[in-house]
């Protein structure tokens, strides 16, 4: 997803006359918060994210959550870096919910998604952390009565190196609690990071190969139920009516909890809620969604494109150059509805009392979790505790907090706390998908082939007008069309557009790069096809047009030597390139490998990408997402889809929610281009820069060009 | 009245022979390691061993699997294909959310059981059947050829 400008997080910092530092320099309501706590031992608090105890215990509370990609590791590397403490001295802690002190700076929320956290962190926690340890070494030398330039800190303790004489940093850390936090700190320079860019081991990793980790869904609380749901199968509808009679025959069934538009069955277990559930006879009034169908969303989105968006990008005169150029090349793209099917499905266990609400489960949005509690339930905000688990995998499907305020009405009619896990079925029809989008897309080329004019007009919702709305301006979803406003080739007319088409019948929003995932497929598809047209190699038409962006092009030079690009392929095969460019910050460039068979089965057989992703803090996590993603991008381009009938999803579980499996992984290669840039998003990118490179490795091997997603369901039908 | 071995003690559980013994792990003995994915033997994040076997216990009624030795995530690490799994699961860093990883390792340690030098072929067949949706399959296949490399190196060191 897109973010609240950086513009404006840069202007409100400097504003306050503290650059990125005061949006995070908490103190007084950190300590505040300290004091309210019950800390023990005494603890001093130079900002909200870090603690250091008398004991010498660092904390670090994380805002930033852990779904897979690495933050607790990458996270607490930033703060010891500058704080000089060894990576293993860091404990992390989860973080309540509080926007005034957990805020990600990129969104003014607590919030964890759009591949932001080290973006986000980079600075602010090594400033963090250099704060902390400027004030602890004045501490050491206040004592000693020395100047702080002759001490030095290392791995917690500070030296007086004169003398040699040594405080821990928990020793110092109520004297330095006492003192002023420094208005400026020096960061170090790159070439003297001891952890920044080295591969570190992941904090989280033991407890996650020996089954203690606790996730949402493994909470356990003393007279707990569990329940699970059918939520209305069509989106708008309602319960007409429930016989339950034959769910409260059952064995460990408690009771049956009827609302509007959900039904639940509260039970001591999962097995005799899951039967309950079976046995009950829910009749539904379907509402105004329930003829709907895929093909009806298509034909309202089609429509829309006709219509002129509102200007995204603009320079030139697109359109007259492109009416007047030589040759004129034009396609439609479509990309479908898709669901997450993270692995754990959607839980939330909450306790509902007269004055107090209790919510635990795995959620990227911690503070909207507490708010939507709060709202549901009528209590005051610091009326409801939100504990947070690992969540077992976010993709951006826990950046909605819907099945929290489910679970929250559903505990409002038991008694004691209810664990409220959705089946694997009502966890993928009951989805907030990423979009449908539907593009046209035109080039005006010249004689030679060369693009002069460049027009992209894309169609889905502005899910940042639900979602964001201050980040909402102008009538541009800045996350719809995050990835084409940043085209990178040298073209002298270029316009893109949005065109605001919702579909009210799917709840829609963020799927792992949602606007770079669909506009990356669209734009590096349709720059194959002009190549194609100008009977030039893809890489060479590329490399050609990015004369003003080197980052580019030196991502795609890398991946197309690493790849053998212009290598002969055994029979059958292609290769496909494609170039992911965001609001991320990172330059990717992909080379896929592809056989496909004549029944219109798509094998991938290598996949090669190179990465800059500016300064890079744990390149063995950096290699892990590309990996991860990559494999989440050739499942979603293969298969992906989320299909109506009569406004049901037809899917349900994974056997036809196709997901890659081991036996289908190609062999994947990362190579990681180091630049001394800023940090750039990671966790995204690689599923974005995949359906494309795919889709053009399917040409070059059967030149058929897919421009619908998913693609075997197109060769098949081609 | 249904009696359980699992990992090596006895478990009475008063509970319906039809009840998976997923339900009975997580829900009335609070062993949360092993996960429920799909509830319909799709995606393995609920494999535990009986016998050594890669069983999926989300389908598997508790009354079958009585009388079995039941082995799950939170004992793998007690024997020494399990021990070797999980450390090559560590060194190569394997983990990302670490959801699916629990079914990972148990079906990782019951095909190194069974063939201690698996081909990439066996690896497919072995696993094909655990999902993972962050996508850690490259690192999985690395994870059990070290694994068998150091489990050889083990049994060869005596």
């Amino acid at each position: 997803m897109a973010r609240v400008s950086r513009r404006h997080f840069l202007t409100a910092g400097a504003a306050a006359g503290g650059g990125l530092l005061l949006g995070w320099h908490f103190d007084a309501q950190a300590r505040g918060a300290a004091r309210a706590t019950k800390a023990t031992p005494p603890a001093f608090a130079p900002n909200a994210f870090i603690r250091i105890g008398t004991d010498g215990r660092v904390t670090l509370v994380m805002n930033q959550v852990e779904m897979g990609q690495g933050t607790y590791t990458s996270m607490p590397m930033l703060l010891a870096e500058e704080l000089e403490i060894g990576l293993d001295q860091v404990r992390l802690e989860h973080a309540p919910p509080n926007d005034k002190l957990y805020a990600n700076p990129l969104f003014g929320d607590q919030e964890t998604g759009a591949s932001s956290s080290v973006r986000a962190f980079y600075e602010p926690l090594r400033r963090a952390g250099a704060a902390a340890r400027t004030m602890l070494v004045a501490a050491a030398a206040a004592t000693w009565n020395v100047d702080p330039e002759s001490c030095r800190a290392e791995k917690g303790v500070v030296t007086h190196s004169p003398t040699g004489r040594t405080l821990t940093y928990g020793a110092l850390a109520g004297k330095a609690a006492k003192l002023p936090v420094p208005a400026k700190v020096t960061l170090k320079e790159p070439k003297d990071f001891k952890l920044i860019g080295t591969p570190a081991k992941r904090l989280d990793t033991p407890a996650k190969v020996n089954g203690t980790a606790q996730f949402g869904i493994d909470v356990r609380l003393p007279g707990m139920k569990v329940a699970t749901v059918a939520a209305s199968p069509v989106l708008g509808g309602k319960v007409a009516s429930v016989d339950d009679s034959k769910a409260r025959a059952i064995k460990g069934v408690r009771q049956i909890v009827r609302l509007d538009d959900v039904v639940a069955v509260v039970a001591d277990h999962m097995w005799a809620a899951t039967q309950g559930l079976k046995a009950l006879a829910i009749r539904w009034d379907d509402g105004p969604n329930r003829t709907l169908s895929t093909a009806d969303v298509v034909q309202g989105l089609a429509a829309a494109v006709q219509t002129p968006g509102v200007v995204a990008r603009k320079e030139g005169d697109a359109a007259a150059a492109i009416a007047g150029a030589p040759a004129k090349m034009e396609a439609v793209y479509q990309v479908p509805f898709l669901a997450h099917a993270a692995m754990e499905p959607i839980n939330c266990t909450v306790h509902v009392r007269p004055d107090r609400c209790e919510v635990w489960t795995g959620s990227q949005v911690l503070s909207r979790a507490q708010a939507t509690a709060a709202k549901v339930t009528g209590l005051p905000l610091e009326k409801v505790i939100v504990h947070n688990h690992y969540l077992g995998g976010g993709f951006g499907r826990r950046l909605e907090h819907d099945y929290v305020k489910q679970a929250v009405r559903i505990a409002q009619q038991v008694d004691g706390p209810v664990k409220v896990v959705w089946s694997r079925e009502e966890d993928i029809r009951h989805d907030v998908y990423r979009p449908y989008y539907y593009d046209r897309i035109a080039a005006g080329v010249d004689a030679r082939g060369q693009p002069i004019a460049w027009m992209h007009r894309l169609a889905g919702p502005a899910i940042l007008a639900r979602y964001l709305p201050a980040a909402f301006k102008d009538g541009i979803d800045p996350d719809g069309v995050d990835g084409a406003v940043h085209l990178v080739y040298d073209i002298p007319a270029i316009q893109v557009e949005f065109v605001r088409h919702e579909e009210p019948v799917l709840n829609t929003g963020f799927w792992r790069g949602v606007g770079v995932t669909h506009n990356t497929f669209v734009i590096e598809s349709f720059i194959d096809e002009l190549a194609a047209a100008a009977k030039q190699d893809p890489v060479a038409y590329r490399r050609g047009l990015l004369g003003k962006s080197p980052r580019a092009r030196a991502v795609l030079d890398l991946a197309a030597k690493a790849a053998g690009w212009g290598q002969p392929l055994p029979a059958g095969r292609g290769r496909g390139v494609s170039l992911l460019y965001s609001g991320w910050g990172s330059y990717l460039a992909q080379v896929a490998e592809v056989a496909v068979s004549k029944s219109g089965e798509v094998r991938v057989h290598r996949v090669v990408c190179a990465v800059d992703c500016g300064t890079v803090v744990n390149p063995d996590t950096v290699k892990a997402q590309i990996e991860g993603g990559i494999v989440f991008g050739i499942g979603g381009a293969l298969w992906g889809e989320a299909t109506l009938e009569k406004g049901r999803v037809q899917q349900s579980n994974f056997h036809d929610v196709r997901v890659l499996r081991i036996n289908e992984t190609p062999a994947i290669e990362v190579h990681l281009v180091r630049t001394g840039e800023s940090p750039g998003g990671i966790g995204e990118p690689g599923t974005a820069v995949t359906a494309p490179a795919l889709a053009n490795a399917v040409f070059a091997a059967t030149g058929k060009r897919i421009r619908t997603l998913p693609l075997e369901r197109q060769l098949r039908s081609a | 009245m249904t009696t359980l071995k699992i990992n090596g003690k006895s478990h009475t559980v008063d509970v319906s022979p039809d009840m998976p013994l997923l339900w009975v792990l997580r829900d009335v003995l609070g062993m949360n390691g092993t996960k429920f994915g799909c509830g319909v033997a799709l995606c393995g994040a609920c494999t535990v061993h009986l016998d050594g076997i890669p069983t999926r216990s989300c389908v598997m009624p508790v009354s079958a699997a009585a009388g079995h030795a039941i082995t799950t995530i939170e004992a793998i690490g007690a024997t020494p294909v399990g021990k070797q799994v999980q450390q090559a699961w560590l060194d190569l860093e394997v983990v990302q959310c670490g959801y699916c990883q629990s079914g990972q390792i148990m079906s990782a340690a019951a095909l190194l059981a069974k063939i201690p030098a698996p081909t990439d072929t066996d690896i497919d067949q072995a696993m094909s059947g655990n999902i993972c949706r962050c996508g850690t399959y490259p690192r999985i296949r690395e994870a059990i050829k070290q694994a068998a490399k150091t489990s050889a190196m083990v049994k060869g060191g005596g």
